[in-house]
């Protein structure tokens, strides 16, 4: 009898190890890419590398300025084609969503979620390569923004169902009309969220390699046309990552930690700002 | 405060304070708990009375940011000294809960096995035979002996806390705590519960928290009135419901607050 | 009642009309327009570039089986060891830590989700495969060569590191919502264990882990098809060599990663029709996975809210 309970307790704290074991075994992973993207990245960063052009091949110098033009630009694209959008059809699925047409707006924009990023990039190539003939900073756009409009509406449709129904009331009580309460009551009230999703959505497709490989392309040049193939920061890391020289290595681990700074900072400070924001209210 | 003099002190209590947060819930309560008698606590709801019976088998620090000090003595050994662990005392003293919640995955012999098992106890036998004892003096053999394989979630409200008893009965506890175990019953239920709680007193000391004074006129020996977090009187049940001795119990008795 | 033509209705039919462009046209599009692409290709290989393995654009001749099989085992793999880390994060999390930790650990774990594949990947190139090849699978090989799956020469770009990078990207989203399920079950569940006498695993293995089953598969899931559908990170460190090998320790490739590599280069119409077949597949599969996934996951968190 005593022996089986000093085995259960034993047995206790075997597993009490070995669960928090394997959150070191998770975060050890996260620690070596962030000391990683730093120590290799911080020596590659100079004004020059923020600022100017890639030097040519085999030639030391140059820098990544052109790629972080271009995914600004090409974000850029993404968001103008997607928010508006995924915020309207948000809206949509929030004040007239409850019917048969809503739930399968609401089903297919989940089921969109899950669509592998290289999937938008084929659907973009198709759409706008095949069509226009040519990479382009248009078709890199769209492929991103195929990949944001489902979240987006998502968001959207949620932060708008947590607005109170006596706010909407007590618009209609005052003789708003309906579809003025949606858009100027309902959807300001429920901004803050909106926004967060937005941003968090942004943070996340700006580090998209795949939809860009074949679409946005790549370009040695700075920004020169929507219609024409840019570069972008993702895919200048996967290009300098995987060609042989030394020195785009370390490019390529500055464009890493560029990339990573931008994008932990946006979403780090999101999060921040609406934790604070939400406990706020509470 | 009188004592429980003709039985033996099962559970003595000495200075006990117990704070959610920093929420004092319960202020310095002595009392000892009679060795096959029925105690019951009652007072309005708030009181406390849910979070003492809690504090003895230890499942009061189970809620995050609980706190409990002072003493419990159960048969003269302290259950908070830093030796013993809770996982033994609970085993001692076992538990029935306000609604029933028998694991809804297992089957009817299973949550009644659930406690031996853990003991190590894997002859089938044994098994068969403690889990048709249990059921029998939690009185719900009769209803389930077809339908042992049946889930535990699948029985009726009133089958589910008599399931739960027999669940707590099977381990052979020495002390068995209810916290208000038919508040979520029906009037019939509730007689056959109380039927129950009065067999187990020949082997068991049974605490039972209700806020339904006929109840614990009807099934205790022993009251015990809290209020505010106070033991404010205790008493044999007979007692303490024709002549309390304190104002506060007095208008809780008689309907004037609570 | 409203006006047939009243502001209002115009408003509903407004957003009604983009969110039918925004969301089901969209959808019909991406389907119609991977069809319509891969037709050529169905049409010439029919079902057999499913179990054709051959991949050889100079004679035109595709076959996608090496491709589905890499995806398949990197995911396999990434599930089998990223499931009980991620089981085993959730659990610390929820039950064993406490909420000051809890709060703390939580989003950096989380973190892990935030960074762009294509970084994991260029850490996986110079950090973790040396790692992998040093550490991991040169042993392997050397003890355990005599199984099949360890045979062979052990290189760095493996299926095993793959599935390694796959398990680290799914373990954020697998654990996070594993743990909101955890935390999900109600305390008197777990407290009927523990005055039971159940020590806190016996308590979690009793009513816990029962409780929360549908949750976690559904989490598990959507971990899958996360894995199935990464491709900058795999494409990085599989290798990229289209074989059936045995060996985890050998190259291989995934659905996800050839298109990534030769889109740009298919010359030949037949060639890109095979490559966006291969997209439609990886759609196919990736869609019944993540369907399924959120039926469960939603059907647990909707009843117990609506308790």
């Amino acid at each position: 009898m005593n022996s089986v309970q000093l085995k259960r307790k034993i047995l206790n704290k075997v597993l009490d190890f070995l669960a928090a074991f394997s959150v070191v075994i998770a975060l050890a992973p996260l620690i070596s890419i962030l000391y990683t993207v730093v120590m290799e990245g911080l020596p590659a960063i100079n004004l020059a590398f923020l600022t100017q052009l890639p030097g040519p091949v085999g030639e030391e110098g140059g820098g990544f300025g052109n790629a972080i033009q271009g995914s600004f630009i090409v974000v850029g694209i993404a968001s103008l084609i997607g928010l508006p959008i995924g915020i309207l059809s948000g809206v949509y699925l929030a004040e007239y969503g409850n019917n048969r047409f809503g739930r399968m707006v609401s089903f297919t924009a989940d089921v969109l979620t899950g669509v592998p990023s290289i999937i938008t990039g084929i659907f973009a190539y198709i759409l706008i390569v095949m069509r226009f003939g040519g990479f382009s900073a248009l078709a890199g756009g769209v492929a991103l923004a195929t990949m944001m409009i489902p979240v987006i509406v998502r968001t959207t449709e949620e932060s708008m169902r947590l607005v109170p129904d006596e706010i909407r009331e007590a618009s209609l009580a005052l003789g708003i009309p309906p579809w003025k309460t949606s858009l100027r009551i309902v959807l300001s009230t429920a901004q803050f969220g909106i926004i967060t999703g937005a941003l968090l959505t942004i943070a996340r497709v700006s580090g998209e390699t795949a939809p860009l490989l074949f679409t946005a392309f790549s370009n040695r040049f700075y920004f020169d046309g929507v219609m024409n193939p840019v570069a972008t920061l993702p895919v200048m890391i996967y290009t300098y990552a995987l060609s042989p020289f030394e020195d785009w290595h370390t490019q390529a681990w500055g464009g890493a930690l560029v990339l990573v700074s931008a994008i932990l900072v946006l979403s780090i400070g999101v999060r921040f700002a609406a934790g604070r924001k939400y406990s706020g209210g509470m | 405060m009188q004592e429980a003099k003709e039985t033996s002190v099962k559970i003595s209590v000495e200075g006990l304070n117990a704070w959610f947060n920093t929420n004092q819930v319960l202020k310095d309560i002595s009392m000892d708990i009679a060795e096959k008698r029925i105690t019951a606590i009652i007072g309005p709801s708030g009181c406390g009375k849910s979070t003492f019976v809690r504090c003895l088998n230890r499942m009061h620090e189970v809620v995050p940011k609980a706190r409990v000090t002072g003493r419990v003595l159960l048969d003269g050994e302290d259950i908070y000294s830093a030796d013993v662990d809770p996982v033994d005392i609970r085993r001692r003293v076992g538990m029935v809960f306000q609604k029933p919640n028998p694991f809804p995955t297992m089957s009817v012999y299973d949550n009644v096995a659930a406690g031996l098992r853990l003991m190590g106890v894997r002859d089938r036998a044994r098994l068969d035979r403690v889990v048709k004892k249990s059921l029998e003096m939690s009185a719900l053999w009769d209803e389930v002996k077809g339908e042992l394989n049946k889930s535990g979630a699948s029985l009726s409200g009133g089958q589910q806390q008599r399931l739960c008893i027999a669940r707590a009965l099977a381990v052979e506890p020495e002390v068995i705590l209810m916290d208000e175990p038919c508040s979520a019953l029906d009037p019939i239920a509730t007689a056959k519960i109380e039927d129950l709680i009065a067999e187990l007193k020949k082997d068991y000391t049974v605490i039972i928290v209700t806020h339904n004074m006929q109840q614990a006129a009807r099934v205790s020996d022993y009251t015990a009135f809290f209020f505010l977090g106070e033991l404010i009187e205790y008493e044999a049940t007979r007692e303490l419901f024709e002549s309390p001795a304190d104002k506060r119990t007095e208008d809780y008795i008689t309907g004037r607050f609570g | 009642m409203r006006k047939r033509f009243s502001p209002d209705t115009m408003f509903e039919f407004a957003v009604g009309a983009v969110a039918f462009t925004g969301v089901i046209l969209l959808a019909v599009l991406l389907l119609g327009e991977l069809v319509l692409g891969a037709m050529p290709s169905i049409k010439t290989f029919g079902v057999g570039f499913l179990f054709e393995t051959t991949w050889d654009p100079v004679f035109e001749k595709f076959g996608a089986l090496a491709f589905i099989y890499g995806t398949l085992l990197s995911s396999f793999l990434a599930m089998l060891i990223g499931v009980p880390l991620s089981l085993g994060i959730a659990i610390y999390l929820a039950e064993v830590a406490s909420s000051n930790v809890r709060t703390l650990i939580s989003p950096v774990i989380e973190l892990m989700a935030a960074i762009p594949s294509v970084i994991i990947g260029l850490w996986g190139i110079f950090v973790f495969a040396p790692f992998m090849r040093d550490y991991i699978a040169t042993p392997l090989a050397k003890y355990l060569g005599f199984l099949p799956f360890f045979s062979g020469p052990a290189f760095g770009l493996s299926f095993l590191t793959a599935g390694f990078i796959l398990a680290f990207m799914i373990i954020p989203i697998v654990s996070s919502i594993t743990r909101e399920a955890l935390l999900a079950v109600p305390v008197l569940q777990k407290e009927g264990a523990l005055a039971l006498g159940a020590t806190r695993w016996e308590m979690i293995v009793m009513t816990v882990l029962p409780y929360s089953r549908a949750a976690i598969f559904g989490a598990v899931i959507i971990g899958l098809g996360r894995a199935i559908g990464e491709t900058m990170a795999v494409t990085m460190v599989i290798g990229n060599t289209p074989q059936l090998a045995a060996s985890l320790l050998a190259p291989g490739y995934s659905m996800a990663a050839v298109i990534a590599n030769e889109f740009t280069e298919a010359t030949g119409d037949l060639y890109l029709s095979a490559l966006i077949e291969i997209g439609l597949i990886l759609f196919i599969i990736s869609i019944l996975v993540n369907a399924s996934s959120r039926l469960l996951v939603w059907r647990y968190f909707e009843v117990r809210d609506s308790k």
